[in-house]
Order: structure tokens, then C-alpha cells, then sequence
């Protein structure tokens, strides 16, 4: 029994009246924990009870302590009749259970109900003692941190990286059981918040044990998602990354900090799940995965795609030794593991080599009903309710389950092979249902790793010193990772524009963020491309098929769009793509959003040419023109909104940018620079001809059009769906996170693809205006990591859902601070060149990045703090947010005391916060709730509804934060917003699951004030270092 | 393609100051959207109509579900549901609470009943605020008064305290609560040259002054059991008001007074005449005033009189301001003089607050 919990209720304010005749409310609070139930007395006949209990103490073992939230509720006391519920709060109070992280949970936590939202507000105080020593106690999975950032977290250092570590728990849904039918839709609510919380409990200590496994003292990138499948279950599944992670105030700890946990792991009962009988069936289900009843099951297997870049090139004759023994030893390290998977989208200088392109893959599968309607009838709130699950029932289906995914990576990691990559980074999975229809899809970026991170000190040293010399110059990522004799496709090749030394494609595709050290010219932006398929309603295996068969048309269209959209841009690469389709009833929809650059390494992109069919026309041949000027018009237009001038290079280097009048049989295509094999550019998709759109083809037309009337956001806007944007570095730490969600009605009549199109993309375009008009009092600003999520909830029903933080940036500095900076690097470009010439030849070979890059200089978080800001410009910036009033924060390293003025927690989905430094991070929040109503127009209709409930959420959130002492949530993610609607019964419903790190952060100016004050504080001065070196 | 849901929930709650204007003046989303339309927005940010309704929609949307916490200022800033920096919390409040000068010239003095709230119908009508703004701004003079009615200690510091409103508008209110409390008549015919402000400074003298409160504050009566209130006026004090009478009923003194005032002022009035014919029917006036203040009915009265007893006389005559106060000054001071005249302190508390009064209401 390793742990015992302490709870106070300390007081409550702002209560419902629960007895009309008093106008007051006789309040008391029932604490309970596993099967333990504390009350505190009733008091009587106050809406701001002082309860002021004793401690409640809860002796329990640290798997409860993992597993179990702490359930809070309050009540109203009846003499007479049963107590009314007023409310509840679960805390999750895994944070108390890392050593760094929060020592006590303290605050004021909004009174939730599943029915009437916040009920006021109660102020709790929780506490764990440990009985076991640090040390021994670090060996449980308890110790084990978790992260959602997908980059290792600021104040840590990665020593290793281990890889991926996934797991799923499966569970009937309680709103398809039974006994729902004759509960109350608030006790159903709670039932299913009650078991995802569990659910995920569990789940994470299960990853947890798979971390200690693998040595590792931490998850980074971990993202947990729901399937709620209907009849067949709930699926929580996650992914992430396991690392050893050092903190950066105690460098001192590199090999001990690994080494022991794994080494004492042996000895201590904890770590071996089994002992813990039937709550651990699946500790490794990959392996147990094969062979499991995956016939039982329709599944469809969609063929994939490979994006890279496209075109022709003469094959180079280097790939020397050098380059063979580095793969060879980062090969070894990644094929211990299965999956060689990142779920991180930046990484620790010089762990990135070569980015090959995006891969994916998805597939289509039905859901099994269950065949056990099992016996559910105990349900109660007890732990017997968990224990119930599928071990004793359906006990194959997480391997159906985990047997689905493990075939989907398995796919990836081919793909990844053919690109000549031994692993994958910005690693993710999702899933859209619609009935029984599940797609489930992954994607990430083919990649080539250096060994640094991935070993324990099994690096050879001197080779490890031979890949810091060879400094690359922030293009070796996108130097091609495939051989380019034997390359898996055709593609087209250049010279690097950077080095001038290694090929590169002309286009490159990626799901990770920019490398900090990439050489970007101009601006980047974001570009989506939308897309609706009409579907005939079918049954079952009908239905999957059709689904199935249209994937590959969806996913070569929205290729086709981002490319074109990305040449209209005049840019040349794509960070941080994700392509979702979205399954429906009688519909497919697929949106793809990304940041385009122009990556100074790669070539400039050709125009866009189009050309008619039956050019003896003459009127029709003017249109074409016409329409063919516009669109020069518009890439001449883009290339100065977003300063797009790359230097002048001599052709010899290049080749000849000369348009190549021979594509004139094609209506829309991009175009290679090059001059020979132009007929082979659509080298991933198969027979190119199949998808060649005729110039009398009214949809080609309509394309064209669509292509044009994506409107350029607003002077002083800029957007990006990446952490930062290429070319703007002065943020100031005016910050805004928001999320708007939309629902639109089709109109059923004559619902054609071309219709459903226009409609979607004016949905999604009309809501990026409206953004922009709400924020306008921001500007200059930038709208970072914009994240769309589309869902079908009806038929005609199609909702979007925006989540971004808008950030202003101080533009004259940022304009200079970027000029300085490319010319600084393409100075040194050259220098390097030219120094890289006087090693031997097998090292100038390939290039491979270093963590030394001076470069990383212009990560975004010190650009103001050590690219030697001046102290005056600083002021106005900590001045300009001051009428937002988050600059008028005050640092609370301590939770809010009660009857305080309520702390300022900001929420970004980034992992960083402009201008400010985080010191600590507090643990993970991932939280799901449920609201329902029965009275909807009295709440103010749907938009009242949900608008209610996300604020109720962001206030939970922030309360939660602020509890464990922390004022900001980073890596915020809204993962699910499930809303259903029945007007004509006036009742609607909404599921959300949000995650988040909860951090503390210090504003730079505060920190200056302190470190001049007391030299000694802990981590700046290392933290700092880190960002230099 | 129809609209069924668009919101726009951000960490931090955005307040638009214009779109808080049009919704506290009682507009409805169309008519915003259009006074919008013509204040030229579209043409300034390149927006849609269609943005600008989805913004005010989802404006409104937000002042809707603030309004409850508006409702009791101090929730505003406990509550954790929206974030809002402190400066536009107060911005919120004060605006809220903030009124029309028309409407409150129609109700100040009224009781604030279900009755008054039937003619806000009429008073919108009147003065071209919408219904909608008139009822907020009569469920806040209500609102306030219910809550600060029955309280001890002063009226400003408890409607600061309990509504957090600014130190201008808080007074605002007390003289609102105060003119409520007390009935006083304001919409006669011949007090409509007066303003809000006039009244309200008279407010605030007579709170300062003829109220318990006033007393209370005095360090004689620290064991009083009294009720330590600004909203009523002293009664012990209306009942000594009395004696004042023999002022004007004593004709002795009467003329005495007159002939000490007349020595003091001759050739410093450019009235001097007019006032010495009119010096007893001035003086009985507003000594009259006072014995008559033991009656409910005539405090309700107490201005109308003032202006009928005293402001008209001057005015028809043409006094100049400047000889008002000098009258009233030695008006006022004259009466230390006489030997005959035993209440000073209760004059002085009676004279000095009504001279500020007089003062103020002596305008065109």
C-alpha cells in the first residue's frame, strides 16, 4: 500500500437554491475514491457553505492511485425525500504522483452537473503521501511523466529516445447498455464520463508500465483518443513516444537517471502487471495481435499513397561509406523495436537526417456488434463495474482492435521502407465512424534518424564527432534519403540550392513542424484543400467497399490540391500536414490542411499552366488564356504577400525554369523545372491518366475556379497550422485561444459533388473570415496551429471545428530580425561550402544536421529573450498586452488562496508561451465531459448550448490548472467535440475530451527582474544555455 | 446551405465595446448588424454581411450569458466560467450600470414597482430608448435599491461595494436610491428645466447632512441604536424643523432679520430693491418649507416648492446668480445675530444644505 490520499472540502460558493422556499440550499459533499465514501456535515441554509472538513484519508495502492479519479460531489440535504445531487468534480490526481511535478491540488474547482453545467464552485485541497521512498516509488508506472507536447518539453533534455509505445483498452458504452433505458439520462452521463476517466486511468499506467519496460522515464507526444463505436464500444487508444528525459536544472543525471529504474525494476513486484490479474490483459498486444480473429471481421485495405516530391533528375553517384554506416547503425537501433515511430514533430538538433515524404495508410472496417450483451446489471459506481469488461466477455476484442492498428503501421512502416527511411516522426492515428463503417487511418513523415537519441551510449564516439563536424546548413533534412539509382518511384531531382552538394525532390511533403533550422524565404501559410464525394447510403459490407473504393480518388484529389494551392503560393514544401476523411452517411469528406513554405534548399516552383483540349477555338482559346493570366497573376501577387524572393542562381546549377510547352495536354498541372521526363511526374498515383481532367470538363473548370477564389487572409493576418511561422519571430505574449465550431444544413435537393464542394469550402473559407474579423483588434498577428476537424453528425449535417491561438508579433522587428537572418545564413551557407570542401571526400558526402547549428538561435521562444532584444522594445511589448489583461498576470508559483480574485491560465495548443519561460511542468490534463439538455431553446438554442458548454470546459480546464499551481495549459487540444441535436424534442447532447500539459511560466521580463535580484534561481541559467549550445 | 450552429469561444472572453453599446441600448441583432453596416466596418476590415451577423450573434450570445453574472457585479469577478481580464470586467459593470440621462429624469423620484415598470412603455415612447434598454436600466435602480435599502452605513461605499461601480456612478445611484426612498416629485412642469446632475447634488447634500446617517457619523451618539442609514432622512431632525417657524410667525424677529440682511447687502445687489420688498415672502417661504417637512407629502414636495417658493420669485425679478448667493449667504449668516433665536445648530443644518440646493436649482 504505497500511498495514502488526503482530502479537504473547504468551502463552497456561489450554489444553485435548491429548496425554492427558503431560496437557500442545506449543502454537503460526499469524497469518494475506489470504494470508499467519506460525507462532511450538512450546512444548513447557505449558497456559500464553510465546510471547512477534516481530512479525509483514503489508504489505497498505487494502481488505484493511477487508475482511480477522485469524485467529488456535492448534494443537497432532504430530510424527507433523497438528497439532490448537485453536482460533481473528478480530479485526477495522477499529477501528485510524479516527483517534479505538483505537490498539492488546491483550489477552486467549478461544480460540474451533466445536465445543468457549472453549479457553482468548491474549493478542495488534495494531497498524496507516499510511504515508499522516491526511489522506489519511481519504479512503478506511477513515475512515469507524460507530455502531450510532441517535442521534448523545455525545461528537459532528452538523454534517449526510445520510440513508440501504443496501447487500447476496450469497453462496452454505457449508453448502449440496457440498463440505460430505465436510468436517468444524468446517471447514464455520469456512467460514461465515470468509465472513460477509469478507462484512461488505466490506459496510461498500462503505457507507463511499457515506458519502464523500455527504460524510459517518460511519454512524450501522447495523444489519447476515443472510438466511440456505438453498440460495439469504446475504444480509448494511445500513442506516444517513450523517452528518458533529464532535467535540465540537474545535468548532472545522464546515465543514472535511465539506468537504475530499469535495473531495480526487476526487483520490485509493481512493475509486473500480471500480478495484478485480470486489470492488465494486454500488455504487449502486438505480439499477440497475429492470428487473432481478424476474419471474423470485413476489412478493406485501402491502397496508399506516398507523397514526396515529384519529378525527374540524373542519379548522383555519392553515398559513400559514411552514409552506409550511419544507417546502418541507426537501422540497428530502430529494428529492436517494431514500430520505428515518433510521435514527436520536432526534435532535439540533430536527431532529424533526411525527411523522404509523407506516408499513410488507411483502411476500412466494419465493427463487430458484440456478441455478449453482457451482463451489465451491476453497473452501480462500483469497482466491480470496470472489472466486468471484456476479460471475462469479450476477450478478443482489444486484439481485434490492436490487430487492426498494428496491420495499418505495419503498412506505414513499408512505406517508409520504400522511401528508403528506417523509421517515421510526427506520427499520428485517427478514426472516423459512421454506423458500423470505421476508417482508421495513420500518417507521419518518412524519416532518416541520427543513432544520437535512440541508444543508451552505444554510439560510437568518434563517429558521432564526424557527423557534428560535417555541418550541414539547415538544408540536410531535405536532402533525399533514397537511393537515387534504384529511387521507389520516379521522381524529380535537383541539386540542393543550399549546399549544392545532395539531391533534393522539388516538392516536399511532411507532418512534422519546420526544423528550427531550416532556411525559409519569406512567409508561410496555411493551405487547405477540401473535398466532398457523394456516397450511396448502403449496408454493411456494400457500404465499405464503396467507401473503400472511393479513398484513393479522395486522397489523389486532395493531393492534387495542395499541390496546385502550394504552387499558386509560390512555395515549395508543406509542414504539418494531416488529411482527414470523414465518413457520413451518404458522403466522404476529406480536408487537408497545411503550412507551405519556401524552403530556400529546393528549387522554385514552376507556375501553373493550363491548357485547353481543342485549341482551334479561338474564343475558347482566350479564355483559357485569360483564366492562365489570372492565376500568374495571383502566384506573382502571392510571391510579394508573403516576400517570397529567393536569390538568383546560376542555371547551370538549376537547369532551365523555362515552362515546357509540351504539357499542354493536360488542363491543370504542375510543373517541372526540369527539362527531360516531364511525363513522369505523377509517379505515386499510378496511372496518371486515370485522373487527367479534360479542359470541356465542367468540374475541371469548376476547380479551376475554386483554386482562385481561396481569398488571401487580411493585411496584419497571417496563418499557419504548425508551432510557429516561418519568417515572423518577434512574438509579443499577446495570446488568444479559441476554438469556434459550425454546423451547417445541406439543402437535400440535387446534392451534386460539385455543389457539396462549393459548399464546404465556402463553409470553411467563411469561417477563416470570420476569425479574422473577431481578431482584427490584434493585428499584426498570426494564427498558429490551426486546427480544422470535420464531422458528419446527420445526413445533411456536415460541423466544423476550429481550434487556434492568435498571436501578435511586433511587425517592424520581425521584419528585420528576418531579412538579418536569411542573409546571415545564406552567408554562412557559403562559408560552410566552402570550409566543407577541405574534409575528405567520404565525409562531405552526405551532410548531417548538428545540434551545434548556431541556427537554433531563432527558435521562437528565445527570439526575444536572447537574439538581444532591447530592453525598451521588450517594455512595449509586455505593455501591449496589458489591455488584454494577461499582462497584467501575476506569477502564483502557489495556489489561489480562497476568496482571492481568480488567476489568469492561458491556453495555447503550442508547446511554448511567447515571451515567457516555462519553468515547470505540472502534469497532464485530459479531461471528457458530457453535457445534455432536455430544455434547448430555453438554453438559447444549439449555439447557445454548446457555447455554454466549451466556456464550462475551458473553465474546468483552467481551474484544474490553476489548482496544481500552474498558469498556462500548453499542447492544448480539443481531441473530440461530439454534438448531437433533436430540436423537435428540444434536447441536444455534446461529448468533449480535451487534453493538455499544465504548466508553470515565468514571463521573461519577471525573470530578468529575478535573476538580477537572486543570481541562483534554478533553471534559467541552463535553460538558456541549452538554447545557445 | 443553412447556418445551424456558429460560435466562437475564446480563452479569453473578447468584448467588442461597440457591440456591448448597441446591446445595452436595447437593439436586436438585425438592427445591430445593420447600424453596423452603417458605421462602415465592412468597408474598413473587407468583411461579409454575413460575418458581421455570425460576430454580433455570437456577441450577443456572450452579453446574454453575462448579463446574469451583471446582475450581481461581485460574481462577475469570482466566477471562473469566463475569463476576463480585470480592466473590462470594470468596463462591463460600468457600462452596464451606466443610464440615460431622458430615462432617468422620468423615473428618479418614483416608486420603483411593478407600477412604474407598466409606464416604461410610455417613457420609451417619450424618449426614444428602446423598451428593452429602459426595463435594464429600471431593474438596476431596483436591483440597487433592494440591496442597499435596508443597509447600515453609507450609501455610496455599500453600492460600491456591492456593485463595484465607480466612485461618479455610484453616487449616481445613491442619489437614485435616495430620490426613490424618499418619493421626492421631480416631474411637475416646473421642474423640468432640471437636470439629473442638479438633483443628485441636492441628493448628495441632503444624504450628507438631514440623513441618520449624518448624525450616526457624529462622535456625540456613539451608543445609538439607530439604524446607521443614508436613505432616510433624520425625523427627530423634520420634527425640530418646527421651531424654526418663529422666524417668520415672530414679526419682531422677522423684521429684524430683514433689516440685518438689508444693512449688510445694501449696494452690493444689483436687486437690492426687489429683494427688500421681497424679503419677508421669500423668508416665510423657505421657512415654511421647513415646518412643513414633518408630512410625507410635503418632503415629496420639497422641490417643487423650493422652485415655487423661492427659484421663481428670484427669477422673475431677474436675480443674477451672484446675487442669490450673496443674499442667501447673509440670509443664512443673519440669523447668528439674532438674540432672540435659540436654534442655530438645527438652522444651520437645515439652511446650509438647502443654500447648496437653492444654488444649484437657480438656473434657467
Amino acid at each position: 500500500m504505497p500511498g495514502k490520499l488526503k482530502v479537504k472540502i473547504v468551502a463552497g460558493r456561489h450554489l444553485p437554491v435548491m429548496d425554492r422556499a427558503s431560496d437557500l440550499t442545506d449543502a454537503f459533499v460526499e469524497v469518494k475514491f475506489g470504494n470508499t465514501t467519506f460525507k462532511t456535515d450538512v450546512y444548513l441554509k447557505s449558497l456559500n457553505p464553510q465546510w471547512n472538513s477534516e481530512w479525509f484519508k483514503f489508504e489505497v495502492d498505487d494502481e488505484d492511485l493511477q487508475d482511480e479519479p477522485l469524485q467529488i460531489t456535492v448534494l443537497d440535504h432532504d430530510t424527507y425525500s433523497a438528497n439532490d445531487a448537485i453536482g460533481k468534480v473528478y480530479i485526477d490526481i495522477d499529477p501528485l504522483l510524479y516527483s517534479e511535478a505538483a505537490t498539492v491540488i488546491s483550489g477552486w474547482f467549478p461544480i460540474y452537473d451533466t445536465i445543468h453545467g457549472i453549479r457553482g464552485e468548491i474549493n478542495v485541497v488534495v494531497k498524496v503521501d507516499l510511504f515508499n521512498d522516491l526511489n522506489r516509488f519511481r519504479q512503478s508506472s506511477c513515475g512515469v511523466k507524460f507530455f502531450c507536447t510532441t517535442s521534448i518539453p523545455k525545461c528537459y533534455r532528452a538523454v534517449v529516445i526510445h520510440g513508440f509505445v501504443e496501447e487500447l483498452v476496450v469497453n462496452e458504452d454505457p449508453e448502449y447498455q440496457w440498463i440505460d433505458r430505465i436510468r436517468t439520462p444524468r446517471a447514464s452521463n455520469e456512467a460514461r464520463q465515470r468509465l472513460i476517466s477509469l478507462m484512461s486511468g488505466e490506459l496510461q499506467r498500462k503505457i507507463g508500465l511499457k515506458v519502464l519496460e523500455m527504460r524510459g522515464n517518460a511519454v512524450v507526444g501522447y495523444l489519447q483518443c476515443f472510438d466511440l463505436e456505438g453498440e460495439s464500444g469504446l475504444v480509448v487508444r494511445a500513442i506516444g513516444t517513450a523517452c528518458t528525459l533529464d532535467k535540465l536544472s540537474s545535468p548532472a543525471t545522464f546515465l543514472p537517471a535511465c539506468n537504475s529504474p530499469s535495473k531495480e525494476m526487476k526487483e520490485s513486484p509493481l512493475v509486473h502487471p500480471p500480478s495484478h490479474g485480470c486489470r492488465s490483459t494486454h500488455n504487449s498486444p502486438i505480439h499477440t495481435a497475429t492470428g487473432s480473429r481478424l476474419t471474423q471481421s470485413f476489412s478493406v485495405s485501402v491502397p496508399t499513397l506516398i507523397y514526396t516530391g515529384m519529378g525527374s533528375g540524373s542519379a548522383g553517384k555519392e553515398g559513400g561509406p559514411f552514409k552506409a554506416l550511419l544507417r546502418q547503425q541507426t537501422q540497428s537501433a530502430l529494428e529492436q523495436r517494431e514500430f520505428p515511430f515518433l510521435t514527436l514533430t520536432a526534435f532535439p538538433p540533430g536527431l532529424l537526417v533526411h525527411v523522404g515524404g509523407v506516408v499513410s495508410a488507411r483502411s476500412v472496417k466494419l465493427l463487430d456488434r458484440i456478441h455478449n450483451p453482457a451482463f451489465v446489471g451491476i453497473m452501480g459506481n462500483t469497482r466491480s463495474y470496470k472489472l466486468l469488461d471484456w476479460n471475462s466477455f469479450n476477450s478478443d476484442e482489444p486484439e481485434t482492435r490492436d490487430a487492426w492498428w498494428a496491420e495499418i503501421r505495419q503498412e506505414i512502416k513499408s512505406h517508409a521502407k520504400a522511401l528508403g527511411c528506417h523509421a517515421v516522426v510526427g506520427y499520428s492515428e485517427s478514426t472516423s465512424i459512421c454506423e458500423e463503417v470505421c476508417i482508421l487511418s495513420a500518417s507521419g513523415t518518412a524519416a532518416v534518424l541520427s543513432p544520437r537519441f535512440l541508444q543508451e551510449g552505444t554510439v560510437d564516439g568518434s563517429l558521432e564527432q564526424r557527423v557534428e563536424e560535417n555541418l550541414p546548413v539547415g538544408c540536410g533534412f531535405c536532402h533525399i534519403p533514397y537511393d537515387e539509382l534504384n529511387m521507389p518511384f520516379p521522381a524529380h531531382l535537383t541539386h540542393c540550392y543550399n549546399c549544392r552538394k545532395q539531391k533534393v525532390p522539388d516538392v516536399l511533403f511532411t507532418t512534422i513542424d519546420l526544423p528550427t533550422d531550416a532556411v525559409v524565404i519569406g512567409k508561410g501559410c496555411l493551405i487547405q484543400a477540401r473535398l466532398c464525394r457523394l456516397k450511396k447510403k448502403a449496408q454493411a459490407e456494400a457500404n465499405a467497399t464503396a467507401i473503400s473504393n472511393l479513398l484513393p480518388f479522395m486522397e489523389y484529389e486532395v493531393h492534387t490540391q495542395l499541390m496546385n494551392k502550394l504552387k499558386l503560393k509560390g512555395m515549395n514544401a508543406l509542414f504539418g500536414l494531416r488529411i482527414q476523411i470523414t465518413v457520413g452517411e451518404n458522403m466522404l469528406m476529406g480536408l487537408a490542411s497545411a503550412t507551405g513554405v519556401y524552403l530556400a534548399a529546393l528549387p522554385m516552383p514552376g507556375g501553373i499552366q493550363i491548357a485547353g483540349k481543342t485549341p482551334s477555338d479561338g474564343s475558347y482559346e482566350q479564355h483559357i488564356s485569360h483564366m492562365q493570366k489570372k492565376i500568374n497573376d495571383t502566384i506573382a501577387k502571392n510571391k510579394e504577400l508573403y516576400e517570397i524572393n529567393p536569390p538568383e542562381v546560376s542555371e547551370e546549377i538549376i537547369g532551365s525554369p523555362i515552362p515546357e510547352p509540351r504539357q499542354r495536354s493536360r488542363l491543370l498541372r504542375s510543373q517541372s523545372e526540369s527539362s527531360d521526363e516531364v511525363t513522369e511526374l505523377d509517379l505515386s498515383h499510378g496511372k496518371k491518366d486515370a485522373f487527367v481532367l479534360e479542359i470541356d470538363d465542367t468540374d475541371a473548370m469548376e476547380d479551376v475556379h475554386s483554386l482562385l477564389t481561396d481569398v488571401p487572409p487580411p493585411s496584419g493576418f497571417y496563418s499557419c497550422n504548425t508551432e510557429i511561422m516561418p519568417g515572423i519571430n518577434n512574438w509579443t505574449s499577446e495570446i488568444q485561444m479559441f476554438t469556434s465550431v459550425r454546423v451547417v444544413r445541406l439543402s437535400s435537393l440535387n446534392l451534386t459533388n460539385q455543389a457539396l464542394n462549393k459548399n464546404f469550402n465556402g463553409l470553411c473559407e467563411n469561417l477563416l473570415k470570420s476569425l479574422y474579423f473577431k481578431l482584427r483588434s490584434m493585428t499584426p498577428c498570426c494564427l498558429c496551429h490551426v486546427n480544422f476537424t470535420v464531422s458528419l453528425p446527420e445526413d445533411e449535417l456536415i460541423q466544423v471545428t476550429v481550434t487556434a491561438v492568435a498571436i501578435t508579433f511586433d511587425k517592424n522587428q520581425a521584419l528585420q530580425t528576418t531579412k538579418a537572418h536569411a542573409e546571415k545564413s545564406l552567408q554562412r551557407a557559403s562559408t560552410d561550402n566552402e570550409e566543407l570542401l577541405q574534409f575528405p571526400l567520404e565525409l562531405c558526402s552526405d551532410s548531417v544536421p548538428s545540434h551545434a547549428f548556431p541556427a537554433a538561435k531563432e527558435h521562437p521562444e528565445s527570439a526575444s529573450s536572447n537574439s538581444g532584444t532591447p530592453a525598451a522594445q521588450r517594455a512595449v511589448t509586455v505593455e501591449k498586452a496589458s489591455p488584454m489583461g494577461d499582462g497584467n498576470f501575476r506569477n502564483r508559483s502557489a495556489p489561489p488562496c480562497a476568496g482571492s480574485t481568480v488567476g489568469v491560465v492561458k491556453m495555447t495548443p503550442l508547446s511554448f508561451i511567447p515571451g515567457a519561460k516555462i519553468t515547470k511542468y505540472l502534469g497532464i490534463i485530459n479531461m471528457f465531459f458530457i453535457r445534455e439538455t432536455t430544455s434547448l431553446r430555453e438554453e438559447g438554442g444549439v449555439s447557445g448550448f454548446l457555447h455554454t458548454f466549451i466556456a464550462e470546459v475551458f473553465a474546468m480546464v483552467r481551474a484544474h490548472v490553476a489548482a496544481l499551481g500552474g498558469n498556462a495549459v500548453v499542447s492544448y487540444i480539443m481531441k473530440q467535440c461530439v454534438f448531437m441535436e433533436n430540436p423537435s424534442k428540444n434536447q441536444a447532447q455534446c461529448l468533449i475530451n480535451v487534453s493538455g500539459d499544465a504548466v508553470v511560466f515565468v514571463r521573461e521580463s519577471d525573470l530578468e527582474v529575478m535573476s538580477t535580484q537572486q543570481p541562483a534561481v534554478n533553471c534559467q541559467p541552463t535553460c538558456t544555455g541549452e538554447v545557445t549550445t | 446551405m443553412t447556418s445551424e450552429l456558429d460560435i466562437f469561444v475564446g480563452n479569453t472572453t473578447l468584448i467588442d465595446e461597440d457591440v456591448y453599446r448597441l446591446w445595452l441600448d436595447g437593439y436586436s441583432v438585425n438592427d445591430a448588424v445593420a447600424l453596423r453596416v452603417r458605421s462602415g466596418i465592412l468597408e474598413q476590415t473587407g468583411a461579409t454581411a454575413g460575418v458581421l451577423q455570425s460576430d454580433t450573434m455570437d456577441h450577443y450570445r456572450t452579453f446574454h450569458m453575462l448579463e446574469r453574472l451583471l446582475h450581481a457585479p461581485p460574481k462577475l469577478l469570482h466566477q471562473l466560467i469566463f475569463q476576463i481580464p480585470p480592466s473590462r470586467q470594470a468596463l462591463l459593470i460600468e457600462r452596464y450600470y451606466t443610464f440615460d440621462e431622458a430615462f432617468v429624469r422620468e423615473v428618479l423620484g418614483k416608486k420603483l414597482s411593478k407600477g412604474t415598470k407598466k409606464d416604461l412603455d410610455d417613457i420609451s415612447t417619450k424618449t426614444g430608448i428602446t423598451l428593452k434598454s429602459c426595463r435594464r436600466q429600471f431593474d438596476n435602480f431596483k436591483r440597487v435599491f433592494k440591496v442597499v435599502e435596508e443597509m447600515r452605513g453609507s450609501l455610496v461605499d455599500n453600492i460600491q461595494q456591492h456593485f463595484l461601480l465607480s466612485d461618479r456612478l455610484a453616487r449616481d445611484y445613491a442619489a437614485i436610491v435616495f430620490f426613490a426612498n424618499n418619493r421626492f416629485e421631480t416631474g411637475k412642469k416646473k421642474l423640468q428645466y432640471l437636470s439629473f446632475g442638479d438633483f443628485a447634488f441636492c441628493a448628495e447634500l441632503m444624504i450628507q447632512n438631514w440623513t441618520l446617517g449624518a448624525v450616526g457619523e457624529a462622535p456625540t451618539d456613539p451608543d445609538s441604536q439607530m439604524d446607521d442609514m443614508d436613505v432616510d432622512l433624520d425625523k427627530e431632525f423634520l420634527q425640530d424643523l418646527k421651531e424654526l417657524k418663529v422666524l417668520v410667525a415672530d414679526k419682531d424677529l422677522l423684521d429684524l432679520h430683514k433689516s440685518l440682511v438689508c444693512t449688510a447687502l445694501r449696494g452690493k445687489l444689483s436687486v437690492f430693491s426687489e429683494m427688500e420688498t421681497n424679503f419677508k415672502n421669500l423668508s416665510r417661504g423657505l421657512v415654511n418649507v421647513a415646518a412643513k417637512l414633518t408630512h410625507n407629502k410635503d418632503v415629496r414636495d420639497l422641490f417643487v416648492d423650493l422652485v415655487e417658493k423661492f427659484v421663481e420669485p428670484c427669477r422673475s425679478d431677474h436675480w443674477p446668480l451672484s446675487d442669490v448667493r450673496l443674499f442667501l449667504n447673509q440670509y443664512s449668516v443673519s440669523v447668528h445675530s439674532l438674540d432672540g433665536f435659540r436654534h442655530q445648530t438645527l438652522w444651520d443644518r437645515y439652511m446650509g444644505t438647502l443654500r447648496g440646493c437653492l444654488l444649484r436649482l437657480y438656473h434657467d
